[in-house]
């Protein structure tokens, strides 16, 4: 590469090494109709999955599609609002947008009637106690603050109950 | 495969690092595509083509960049094409591009891939906060820890294997000068007790984020033969893949998915493998956390399911072993997301040329390279070897 | 080369905002549809290729979970690009072209309506120089639209023909979002949006999504009665600064058509993805078409311009016309980056 020459007035002058130039664009996102269904149902305290018509399974939260067969997912179930941990982490590293006390714990939970884990936080239990097959239960926030979001579910924590056997989750992890 | 041979004549890499604030991003895929040009002992006119991958365009805060960047990447006047598979990306890009000569559409074909997280802010970029979808509380690591720790439960694979993992990866590094990462101090006991992020994965055992290119020029039969007649020693390709599969679905096996097995059976049919463990030299595998190089090296089908750690423990995947794995120090050393899955084809050509310097195998004849992306659903590989096919 | 036809194409209605649907949603019919329209399954394709963006969906990775619509299970081979449709399309040729491959899927959707699609354009341009001054894409096309009229390339005029022209040929399809019987001298009298562009030499905000089957040879013949048959196709990019280009030529254009062979025979149809009135009077010139070939019968870019999708339904559009025997020979073309920068050509035949 040949080198490059300077005109006698910039030489000397401080290189501009990087140029900061924010970028600000606004989205609105659409739901869809099957998420919009659920989110419906989240209001009403309610968990509604679909099912495939093809594969019979039950997924949440639905997005409209089912994944290994590529069909609309049109009949609503509804589910218990406990669940199974199939897996998770301790997570001791802050993340943006969360404020978090460490260290915490964050799981893929089995909805009883479910066919897909969801991720979402565990609490009141220490991570040492968390494992694998836990039977939990959805904390919501109080009535008058549920909206349609998933927010409305604070956290799941411990129900008590045995744990599932492992054959029960074994093909969700 | 296709009509006519593929073999990669040219290779070149930036030096990997955290923040490139040297160069602009179209300098430094530049820098990456004038290197293997140079190995390649060709100008820019001599390219029919160009191929460019990265992985998604808010990191760096550009969308589509083949546009900008075809001036740099002296692609006017040409056709110049963009790829976009998530992690995998930079493998995909790269069997694009053999795919334009293996067609016989092209002769010569310059393939880039980068990614430049200095740019913009890449934990930002993975973390938009969407509407709708289940909130992910903990990043990329808190999404594959769980299952890691599957895996550790179902194998009974003991806690110090993702520790082994790091500490090989890392001191490969050292080998390489292009790597991110030269920890020289580094040791069994530093990786253990590194910060415990994400619960069984500790900050030593987690890919670095990294400004970085690489580029590949890839010719056909002719072109090889060339390549050979100078000593050059070209790679060729005996076999390339890609396998998707949805990214959550009920029943799916995230720790030994089956896409990748698809892919792995699919590229060893190709090349005529069947044994892959005794009949490949050499892996160059995508690992960002180091957890992955026993779950991969059962899903490339190089072990029975539930022994790839026996591997790792018995040092079978070290420079000394007998089948070396990320002797480049791999994506725990240098991960420039898009460019990534690239190096890994890099790695294993370079290998095969002879050309990986200290950290080449000796007398390696074959090699593979994987990529993989997205929650473990997107795979791309290829099988490399110093005789033609 | 191989002999690969187009061989079936389907599309969304293509609409201003399509608030009920999520990308998924909207996609999955399409698909569904395409296949149908070959008369097959999806075991049936040995390779998938897509195209979409994630400035446009404001979301890292989004094509991820779009990929659901397909079903990929068991794995498929498939891959993805950055870039309009008709790009995903040529991955998808030459994937053909190694022999291997005998069906393939493509399909790109895109939905611009979630952000502001003149200022989300603006990020595709060098981020250094001309990034930071946001210049939006009708302005830019604007530039273009001022130096084809200084240089009397053509006239306001001629420009308003074509949209009136477009938007009359579109109330024959039922997928267009605009149609309508204009006055050109009407269109004329209104005011201009950017000068020297009023609203009618523009392309509308569109959301929507397309697919493609390709199949090769025989199988080809096997399920289409008289498929649509790529007799040549290239791409071609230009310098990234509208200040290197002369923006009253396609010179990438040019190079592109002489590739695929578009002079070889006589052309009788063509679509092209000219989302400006004065881009489509450059891309004729610079495709050497004649007055006597049809240019978008569906209505165009000018009456639906889902962008990354709005290439693809070009190469749809052409073909169906070839399938139906409206045409013998027909080009299809697409666009992709700033006042033309980058174009692809695709010539068609039926047996």
């Amino acid at each position: 590469m040949p080198e490059l020459v300077l005109p006698d007035r910039l030489r000397g002058v401080e290189p501009v090494r990087s140029i900061r130039t924010p970028a600000r664009l606004d989205y609105e996102f659409t739901a869809g109709r099957a998420t919009s269904r659920f989110l419906r149902g989240v209001a009403e305290k309610r968990l509604l999955g679909q099912r495939c018509p093809v594969c019979r399974k039950v997924y949440v939260p639905p997005r409209g599609a089912c994944p290994t067969d590529g069909v609309p997912t049109e009949e609503e179930v509804e589910l218990g609002h406990t669940g199974t941990v199939t897996t998770f982490c301790v997570v001791n590293v802050q993340f943006y947008g969360q404020a978090m006390e460490l260290p915490y714990v964050s799981a893929l939970i089995l909805l009883d009637g479910s066919d897909l884990p969801i991720m979402h936080l565990l609490q009141e239990v220490s991570a040492d106690d968390v494992h694998m097959g836990m039977r939990v239960e959805a904390v919501w926030v109080p009535d008058d603050e549920i909206e349609p979001t998933l927010e409305s579910i604070r956290y799941f924590r411990p129900n008590g109950e045995p744990d599932a056997p492992w054959d029960s989750y074994k093909d969700n992890v | 495969m296709g009509k006519e041979r593929v073999a990669v004549v040219g290779i070149g890499q930036t030096h990997h690092t955290a923040v490139r604030g040297d160069v602009s991003i179209a300098g430094m895929v530049r820098e990456a595509a004038q290197r293997a040009l140079d190995d390649a002992q060709m100008t820019w006119a001599d390219i029919d083509a160009v191929v460019i991958g990265k992985a998604p365009d808010f990191f760096e805060g550009v969308m589509m960049p083949e546009l900008y960047l075809a001036d740099a990447l002296g692609a006017v006047g040409k056709p110049m094409f963009r790829v976009h598979t998530a992690g995998s990306v930079g493998g995909s890009t790269a069997i694009v591009a053999q795919d334009l000569v293996a067609s016989g559409v092209h002769r010569r074909v310059l393939t880039v891939a980068f990614e430049k997280q200095s740019e913009s802010e890449a934990m930002w970029a993975l973390s938009l906060p969407l509407p709708f979808q289940p909130p992910m509380h903990a990043g990329a690591g808190g999404y594959f820890a769980p299952h890691i720790r599957a895996y550790m439960q179902h194998s009974g694979a003991p806690d110090h294997i993702g520790i082994l993992v790091a500490l090989k990866d890392r001191r490969n590094a050292l080998k390489n000068p292009y790597a991110h990462l030269h920890e020289a101090d580094i040791t069994f006991d530093s990786v253990k007790d590194s910060m415990m992020l994400w619960d069984p994965i500790r900050f030593s055992e987690t890919c670095p984020s990294s400004d970085g290119a690489c580029a590949l020029v890839l010719t056909d039969e002719a072109g090889g033969d060339a390549c050979a007649a100078r000593g050059g020693n070209p790679a060729w390709v005996h076999g390339t893949a890609f396998r998707s599969e949805p990214t959550m679905f009920a029943g799916r096996n995230q720790v030994n998915p089956r896409g990748g097995n698809d892919c792995a059976a699919d590229v060893y049919r190709q090349a005529g493998i069947t044994d892959p463990r005794r009949e490949i030299d050499v892996v160059e595998m995508y690992v960002p956390f180091s957890w992955f190089e026993p779950m991969w090296l059962e899903n490339l089908l190089f072990c029975e399911e539930g022994q790839g750690w026996r591997l790792v423990e018995d040092g079978v995947t070290r420079m000394d072993g007998d089948l070396p794995v990320n002797c480049s120090g791999g994506v725990l050393s240098s991960n420039p997301i898009g460019a990534s899955g690239m190096l890994r084809f890099a790695e294993a050509a370079l290998q095969v040329r002879g050309h990986a310097g200290e950290h080449q195998i000796d007398g390696a004849r074959r090699a593979l390279g994987h990529a993989y992306g997205g929650g473990s659903q997107f795979f791309a590989m290829w099988v490399v070897a110093a005789d033609k096919p | 080369m191989r002999d690969i036809a187009v061989i079936s194409f389907a599309q969304s209605p293509q609409v201003r905002r399509q608030p009920d649907l999520n990308e998924v949603e909207m996609l999955m019919p399409v698909v569904r549809d395409a296949l149908a329209g070959a008369g097959i399954t999806k075991d049936r394709v040995d390779f998938v290729c897509s195209a979409s963006s994630d400035y446009l969906a404001g979301q890292a990775f989004s094509f991820v979970m779009t990929l659901d619509a397909v079903g990929p299970w068991p794995p498929i081979s498939e891959s993805h690009v950055d870039m309009d449709g008709a790009w995903a399309a040529y991955e998808a040729w030459v994937k053909m072209q190694m022999g291997h491959v005998d069906v393939a899927l493509v399909y790109a959707y895109g939905k611009s309506s979630p952000g502001d699609i003149r200022r989300v354009l603006t990020r595709q341009l060098d981020p250094y120089y001309l990034g930071p001054l946001w210049p939006d894409s009708v302005s830019l096309a604007a530039l273009q639209a001022r130096c084809g009229l200084d240089a009397g390339s053509f006239t306001k005029a001629d420009m308003a023909e074509v949209a009136a022209r477009s938007r009359r040929d579109a109330k024959a399809n039922a997928w267009a979002q605009l149609s309508g019987d204009d006055d050109p001298a009407e269109l004329l009298g209104r005011d201009e949006l950017v000068s020297p562009l009023h609203v009618h030499d523009c392309p509308p905000v569109t959301d929507g999504a397309a697919a493609v089957v390709l199949a090769a040879g025989d199988v080809a013949r096997e399920l289409c009665a008289r498929p649509a048959w790529i007799r040549g196709i290239d791409h071609r990019i230009e310098p990234h600064a509208l200040g290197l280009r002369d923006l009253t030529r396609s010179v990438s254009t040019e190079q592109a058509a002489t590739a695929a062979g578009v002079a070889d025979g006589p052309v009788q149809l063509a679509e092209l993805h000219a989302p400006f009135t004065h881009q489509e009077l450059i891309l004729r010139s610079a495709l050497g078409l004649g007055d006597d070939v049809v240019v978008n019968p569906s209505g165009g870019a000018l009456c639906a311009n889902a962008i990354m999708t709005a290439g693809l339904i070009r190469l749809g559009e052409a073909a169906s016309r070839v399938t139906a025997g409206d045409a013998d020979r027909a080009v299809a073309h697409a666009t992709s980056g700033p006042c033309l920068q980058q174009n692809l050509v695709c010539v068609l035949e039926g047996e």
